[in-house]
C-alpha cells in the first residue's frame, strides 16, 4: 500500500511537470488594435547598464505618447538577452511564438544581430535592429533578411568619414586596438579603408577579447612611433582602457569608435579622456532644439544623460509611431510594415534620418571631442562629446560606389589586409 | 525494497510518462514544443553525464565540450558544405557521436588518471580548450558570431516542422535512455558502480578500473556528441556560448537536481531547468537567484535529488506508522 502511494506520488510529479508545460499556452486572442512589440536588451551580465539605457529610451517615447501609437495600444514586452547570441535566439522564439509579437527590436552586440536576423526570416516577423550594427545585415546578406529594417547604423558607417578626417588632420601612422568581434572588426575595417585610401597607414592591429578589462598585456605592445591610437571599446572596456593608457604614461592622440566614449560611460570617466576624439551619429552635446529637449527630459526622468543607446531606441519608437500614424493604428502586415518603415523620413534627436534602399539609415555623422564644459544650460562642468565637425547625410557606403563596395568582403580581422603592418 | 515488482513498476511508470509526453506535447503551444525539444536534447546530455557522475563517481565539469564538438561539426558541415541536409543527416548523427567519443578518448587519457576534485579541474580545463578553439579559430568557427545553420534537413520528412523535429529528438532520447539503461544494468555497469563505491577493492578483485572508467568516459562523450548534433539543429545557431563552462555546470546541476545515478533524474532535471530558466527570466529580472536558491535547497535538503522524494516519503512513513498527514511534526527519532 505504501509503495502504491509512492507510485502515485511519482505520477503526480510527472503530471505536475506536464501541467506546467501545458498550462503556459499562449495568451488568448489579443484585442484588435494592439501593437505587440518585443524588446531585447541585456538586463543581467556585464552589459546590464547599456541594456537599461536602451529600454529607457524606448520607454520614454512610449510614456510621452501614453503607450498609444495612433490608436494602437502598445504592449511592450522586454526580455533579457544577457548579451549572448543563443539566449537572444531563444527569447525571440518566445516573443514570437508565445507573445505573438508583431515585431521585435533591439539586441546589443553585432553577433546577436547576425544570430537573430535568420529567425526573423524563418518565422516571418519584423526585426528592427536598433543597436546591432553588423554591416552585412543591410549589406551583403540583406536579401536573405527581408524582414529586417535597421534604425540604428552599420558599424563602419561613421568610420568612413572618420578615417578621411584623421588623414586630413595629418596623421600618417596609426595603431588600432579594438574589441575582438564583428563590431570591432567592422569599425576598424571602415576606418582603415578610408584612412589608407586617403594616404594614411595602419601599422599595427591589436585585438583584445570582448569584455577585457585588464589591458596590461596589450598596452606595452603598442608601437611607440605611431602618430595616434584608434580604439574600439564596448561596455565596461570603455571605462578601463583610457585609464590604463594614461597610467602607462602614453600621451598620444586617441581616436575611437563612438561606443568608446559613449555617454553611458562618459560621466564615470576621468579627465584623462579630455581631448579624445570619436565619431558617431549622435552626441548628447548636439546643440539642436530637438536634442536639447530630449536630453533635458531624459536626464530629469532617469537621472543621467542619454547615451546613443537611449537615443537610437527613442528614435526607433518615434519611427514606428510614424508608420502607425499612416495606417491609423492598424497593423499593415509584416511585408507592408517593412516597406513603410523603410520610407520614413524624420527629424530625430540625432538629426534628420531617412533609410536607404537596403533599409539602413542615412544620417549625419559627428566627429566629437571630449571636453569638460557646460552644456544645455546645466551649471556644472561635465564631460561632453562636443561636436567639432559634422558630415551630413552619410550612408552606409559613404563615397564608395555601392556595387563595388559590396564586391569586397565584409570587414573582418583580416580585411582590409594590414599592408603596412610592421 | 520489500516489493519484488518494484523495478518493473518503475519501468512502467517511466514508459507511461514518456507516452504521455509524446501524446501531449504536439497539442501544446508552439513555444512549449520548442522548449520540450530543448529539454530533451539537454536530457540526453545530462544522462550521458550521469553515467560518469552517478554511476562511476566521476564529477565531470566538461560535458559541454562534447556537445560543442557535435554541434560545431554539424554546423560546419551544414553551413559550409551543405552536408547533412538530406538523408546524410544520419551520417552526421553518426559522425557527431564519433567525434564526441573521439574527443572523450583523447581527453580521457589526460583526465582519467585523476580523481575527485582534480578530475573536476582537468575536465573543466579541457572543456575550456574547446571553448577557446570555438572562440578564436575564426576561419572555421566564425568566432564570436558563431555559425548560423541553414534550414533543418529534409528527407521525405520535413524536420523544419517543429513537431516533426520534436518526434525525432524524442526518438533519440528514448533510444539513448534505453541504451544507457541497458548499459548500467549490464555487468559492465555494475562494475562501474563498484568503482564508484570502492575503487581500491575493485582493483584488488582484479578489475582494470582505469579501462572501465576510460570506456565509460568515451561512451558519455559519444552521447554528448549526439546531443550536440541535435542541439545545433534545434537552435539553428552554434556559438561559443554553447560551449562555455555555464553549459557544463548546467548539465551537472540538472543531474544533481533530478538525482544522480538514476538516468531519469537527469532528464527530469533538464526539463525543470529549461522551463524554470525560460519562464523565470521572463517574469523577474532576478531569476538567477531563484534558480540558485532551488539548487542550494535541493542539495541541502534532497542530496539524492528529486528522484529520492518517493524514497524519502516512504522512509518517513515507515518511521512514523499510524501518523496521519494532518499532524505533521518534526520527530526526534
Amino acid at each position: 500500500m505504501l509503495s502504491k502511494i509512492a507510485g502515485s506520488f511519482r505520477w503526480g510529479l510527472m503530471a505536475a511537470c506536464l501541467a506546467f508545460g501545458v498550462g503556459v499556452s499562449p495568451s488568448s486572442v489579443a484585442a484588435e488594435r494592439e501593437l505587440r512589440i518585443g524588446f531585447l536588451a541585456p538586463m543581467t551580465g556585464i552589459f546590464a547598464q547599456v541594456g537599461k539605457d536602451m529600454t529607457n529610451g524606448f520607454q520614454m517615447y512610449l510614456d510621452e505618447v501614453g503607450g498609444d501609437f495612433a490608436g494602437a495600444k502598445v504592449k511592450f514586452i522586454v526580455e533579457d538577452e544577457e548579451g549572448k547570441p543563443p539566449v537572444g535566439v531563444r527569447k525571440v522564439e518566445k516573443l514570437i511564438r508565445q507573445d505573438k509579437v508583431h515585431m521585435f527590436i533591439g539586441g546589443l552586440l553585432a553577433s546577436t544581430g547576425y544570430a537573430r536576423a535568420p529567425v526573423s526570416t524563418r518565422l516571418k516577423t519584423v526585426y528592427v535592429p536598433s543597436i546591432p550594427a553588423a554591416d552585412d545585415l543591410t549589406q551583403r546578406d540583406s536579401a536573405k533578411f527581408p524582414y529586417v529594417v535597421r534604425t540604428g547604423w552599420t558599424s563602419s558607417q561613421p568610420s568612413h568619414p572618420f578615417g578621411e578626417w584623421a588623414c586630413q588632420q595629418g596623421y600618417k601612422r596609426i595603431v588600432t586596438i579594438a574589441a575582438d568581434y564583428a563590431f570591432g572588426h567592422e569599425i576598424v575595417g571602415g576606418f582603415q579603408k578610408a584612412f589608407e585610401d586617403c594616404g594614411g597607414r595602419i601599422i599595427q592591429k591589436i585585438w583584445p577579447p570582448l569584455g577585457t578589462i585588464d589591458f596590461g598585456p596589450f598596452i606595452p605592445t603598442l608601437k611607440k612611433d605611431a602618430d595616434a591610437i584608434f580604439t574600439v571599446m564596448v561596455g565596461p572596456m570603455s571605462l578601463q582602457f583610457p585609464k590604463q593608457l594614461a597610467s602607462a604614461g602614453i600621451r598620444k592622440p586617441v581616436l575611437g569608435g563612438g561606443t568608446s566614449y559613449d555617454e553611458f560611460v562618459l560621466p564615470s570617466m576621468g579627465d584623462e579622456v579630455i581631448g579624445h576624439i570619436s565619431a558617431l551619429q549622435y552626441s548628447a552635446a548636439l546643440d539642436t532644439p530637438k536634442n536639447t529637449a530630449f536630453v533635458k527630459k531624459y536626464r530629469e526622468k532617469y537621472g543621467k544623460v542619454p547615451s546613443y543607446y537611449s537615443e537610437s531606441n527613442y528614435s526607433t519608437a518615434q519611427m514606428i509611431h510614424e508608420v502607425m500614424k499612416k495606417t491609423k493604428g492598424k497593423w499593415p502586415g509584416a511585408e507592408q510594415f517593412v516597406k513603410m518603415l523603410a520610407s520614413v523620413q524624420l527629424e530625430t534627436p540625432r538629426g534628420p534620418v531617412r533609410l536607404d534602399e537596403m533599409r539602413n539609415p542615412v544620417h549625419n555623422v559627428y566627429i566629437r571631442m571630449v571636453r569638460k564644459k557646460k552644456e544645455h544650460g546645466y551649471d556644472k562642468d561635465e564631460l561632453w562629446n562636443t561636436v567639432i565637425k559634422t558630415y551630413p547625410n552619410v550612408g552606409q557606403f559613404w563615397k564608395y560606389r555601392k556595387e563595388e563596395f559590396l564586391k569586397q568582403p565584409v570587414y573582418s580581422r583580416d580585411f582590409p589586409p594590414c599592408k603596412y603592418c610592421e | 525494497m520489500k516489493d519484488g515488482h518494484a523495478p518493473r513498476r518503475k519501468l512502467l511508470i517511466v514508459i507511461a510518462g514518456l507516452l504521455a509526453l509524446l501524446m501531449i506535447t504536439p497539442f501544446t503551444s508552439s513555444y512549449v514544443i520548442v522548449l520540450i525539444t530543448h529539454a530533451l536534447v539537454f536530457a540526453i546530455l545530462a544522462m550521458s553525464l550521469d553515467i560518469l557522475l552517478g554511476y562511476t563517481g566521476l564529477p565531470s565539469l566538461g560535458q559541454a565540450a562534447y556537445l560543442g564538438m557535435g554541434a560545431y561539426l554539424t554546423a560546419i558541415l551544414a553551413a559550409r558544405y551543405q552536408f547533412g541536409l538530406d538523408w546524410t543527416f544520419w551520417v552526421v548523427i553518426l559522425m557527431g557521436i564519433l567525434i564526441g567519443a573521439a574527443t572523450a578518448a583523447l581527453f580521457g587519457l589526460l583526465a582519467i588518471r585523476a580523481g575527485g576534485v582534480y578530475f573536476l579541474m582537468i575536465t573543466l580545463a579541457l572543456a575550456m580548450c574547446v571553448w577557446g578553439l570555438a572562440y578564436r579559430w575564426n576561419s572555421l568557427t566564425g568566432g564570436d558570431n558563431g555559425i548560423i545553420l541553414p534550414p533543418r534537413p529534409q528527407f521525405g520528412i520535413q524536420l523544419s516542422d517543429d513537431v516533426t523535429f520534436f518526434y525525432l529528438v524524442f526518438g533519440f532520447f528514448v533510444v539513448s535512455l534505453a541504451m544507457l539503461y541497458i548499459l548500467v544494468k549490464s555487468p559492465f555497469g555494475r562494475s562501474l558502480e563498484g568503482i564508484r563505491e570502492n575503487e581500491l577493492r575493485m582493483r584488488i578483485l582484479g578489475y582494470n578500473t582505469w579501462l572501465h572508467k576510460y570506456i565509460a568516459f568515451i561512451i558519455a562523450g559519444g552521447f554528448g556528441g549526439l546531443a550536440g548534433v541535435l542541439w545545433a539543429h534545434a537552435h539553428g545557431l552554434v556559438s561559443p556560448e554553447d560551449v562555455t563552462l555555464a553549459t557544463s555546470v548546467d548539465a551537472l546541476l540538472m543531474v544533481v537536481l533530478g538525482g544522480s545515478g538514476t538516468l531519469v533524474g537527469g532528464a527530469i532535471g533538464a526539463g525543470i531547468v529549461v522551463f524554470l530558466r525560460e519562464y523565470l527570466s521572463t517574469l523577474v529580472p532576478w531569476w538567477q537567484y531563484v534558480l540558485g536558491g532551488v539548487y542550494v535547497l535541493t542539495i541541502l535538503y534532497l542530496p539524492g535529488g528529486l528522484m529520492s522524494i518517493p524514497e524519502r516519503v516512504r522512509g518517513w512513513r515507515a518511521s512514523s506508522p499510524g501518523r496521519s498527514l494532518s499532524d505533521l511534526r518534526p520527530t526526534n527519532s
